[in-house]
């Protein structure tokens, strides 16, 4: 399966191009970083190849078909700030169940407790957070994960703890991962291969 | 500069009806920054990082009862005291760029906030001193960009001339090299005699900077340590989860820890907080709440500690 993206354009409203003519594709089974300035597209890419955003020119293919316009999106995106993912009027167990997950030894890996399912989204801090935001992506019928700066604001523990099960879950389910991140020794020490955006052109490295 | 001695805070909560708990959020922090010292506060989120820089400012919510002593330059800091100084001898360089007026003009947010003296001229020579053009003056935050708005942030917070610099996460989310120039303004102001506190959970940002970097887990500090210390795989740190906090950067080990930092639902357990994620931990240490002491020119609350 291959997640493709070609010649595809974006800009919001009557703005600059953001994307010009952009080509990407992730692989499945594959650890793809995806780096570059700030303000450069990283997020808006992440959001098209997720389905969130249509491109206004080309096409996002999912194994060659276009995307499916309902039921499960098999392109699941974490984003960096878990408390504006999530929805605050829900408990934990509730947030999980939206994704259909139930796999209680993934929970386990990412040291998720028991107790927390209970609780409300403004009783966990962002680490806690964000370990369920990567549960409920991390479904079976997830087929590549978008994981846009997913672990930038937690600390060096945490981060390596998520990103060991990321990976390992993806080994296991052959699952593709874009890794967006400015953070260039993160992005050393879990990809395969790295595309650079800057400034409308994809640069290779 | 700074001292804080056994610093608790608690917060008073209402639980159902009108019966009260009281929830332990810092336990017996001690800290300490001298005049051209950078020291950076490292932990985690829910580490009590951002309630110390609250409590310093005394901007905590009225729920808050703080126990144990800060002086500043030697005096005890009152709620009068800190009323004072706070935006004039000690001062905030928030988080977020959000955090200036969207609906004030640049050069008249720094001119409020220039205390005594003639408030363009010191405006103006701010901005020379960080390369902000006259035309920003007149503009507005949304016009700035990320870099400009930035420096705007700390030209604010420091032109009223302030000796203790409270910096809370400056950094996450921003470009390279926006990065190292707010960094690089943090040490020019520690060079020019203030003291600095930076506050941020990412280590790496830390050590580029700091002189000395004081740990927390779960609000207190496990260890203070100068920052030459992080090196090789850590043999010189003091505590096992500073140890461990080094040896999970990506470019070190990589190597994460089991489970999560205890949180503050009701009271917290006997002993050492770090003993259930901890390699080396002994029956003391599940018993006995390990005090701070002093090791090898830094300081550490682990009984295992040698």
């Amino acid at each position: 399966m291959q997640l493709r993206a070609e010649n595809i354009s974006f800009r919001y409203g009557k703005g600059d191009w953001i994307l010009k003519d952009f080509n990407i594709e992730l692989n499945q089974g594959e650890i793809l970083g995806l780096t570059g300035p700030s303000g450069c597209g990283k997020s808006t890419l992440a959001k098209i190849l997720a389905g969130y955003e249509r491109p206004l020119g080309g096409s996002v293919e999912l194994d060659s078909r276009s995307f499916p316009s309902k039921g499960f999106n098999p392109v699941q995106l974490v984003f960096q700030h878990p408390e504006k993912a999530v929805n605050p009027r829900w408990q934990m167990h509730r947030i999980l169940r939206e994704s259909g997950c139930q796999d209680d030894s993934l929970y386990r890996s990412l040291g998720i407790e028991e107790s927390w399912m209970k609780r409300w989204p403004n009783e966990l801090s962002g680490g806690e957070l964000q370990r369920f935001c990567v549960a409920r992506a991390l479904t079976r019928q997830t087929r590549f994960l978008i994981a846009d700066e997913m672990t930038t604001m937690l600390d060096a523990i945490t981060q390596a703890q998520i990103w060991h099960v990321v990976l390992e879950y993806a080994k296991q389910n052959n699952m593709g991962v874009l890794v967006v991140s400015h953070e260039n020794r993160l992005i050393e020490r879990l990809c395969d291969r790295v595309v650079c955006l800057r400034d409308n052109a994809a640069g290779r490295t | 500069m700074l001292k804080v001695n056994n610093l608790s805070i608690s917060f008073i909560q209402y639980q159902a009806g009108l019966k009260q708990r009281n929830l332990q959020v810092i336990s017996n922090l001690s800290i300490k920054i001298d005049a051209g010292e950078i020291l950076a506060v490292v932990g985690s989120s829910g580490s009590g990082k951002s309630l110390l820089a609250h409590a310093i400012l005394g901007i905590l919510p009225k729920n808050a009862m703080v126990s144990g002593s800060m002086l500043y330059k030697g005096a005890e800091l009152t709620p009068e005291i800190q009323k004072k100084l706070r935006g004039a001898d000690i001062t905030l360089i928030p988080q977020s760029v959000n955090f200036l007026d969207p609906l004030m003009k640049i050069g008249e947010q720094v001119r409020c906030s220039a205390g005594s003296g003639n408030p363009r001229e010191k405006q103006k020579s701010i901005f020379r001193r960080y390369s902000l053009d006259e035309k920003a003056e007149n503009q507005y935050p949304f016009q700035l960009s990320g870099g400009m708005a930035r420096r705007a942030l700390v030209a604010s917070a420091v032109v009223g001339g302030a000796r203790l610099i409270i910096a809370d996460e400056p950094t996450p989310g921003l470009h390279p090299q926006i990065v190292r120039e707010t960094l690089g303004h943090l040490r020019e102001l520690a060079d020019d005699g203030c003291a600095v506190m930076l506050i941020t959970h990412d280590i790496g940002t830390a050590l580029s900077v700091a002189d000395n970097i004081a740990v927390f887990y779960s609000g207190t500090t496990v260890e203070i340590a100068p920052t030459a210390d992080f090196k090789g795989s850590g043999e010189a740190l003091r505590h096992p989860y500073t140890r461990a906090l080094w040896n999970a950067l990506p470019q070190n080990e990589f190597q994460p820890v089991e489970g999560f930092q205890p949180s503050h639902s009701g009271h917290l357990k006997e002993g050492c907080l770090f003993e259930p994620r901890c390699s080396q931990s002994s029956q003391e240490c599940k018993c006995s709440t390990p005090e701070i002491r002093e090791i090898r020119k830094g300081k550490v609350r682990c009984h295992n500690a040698t």
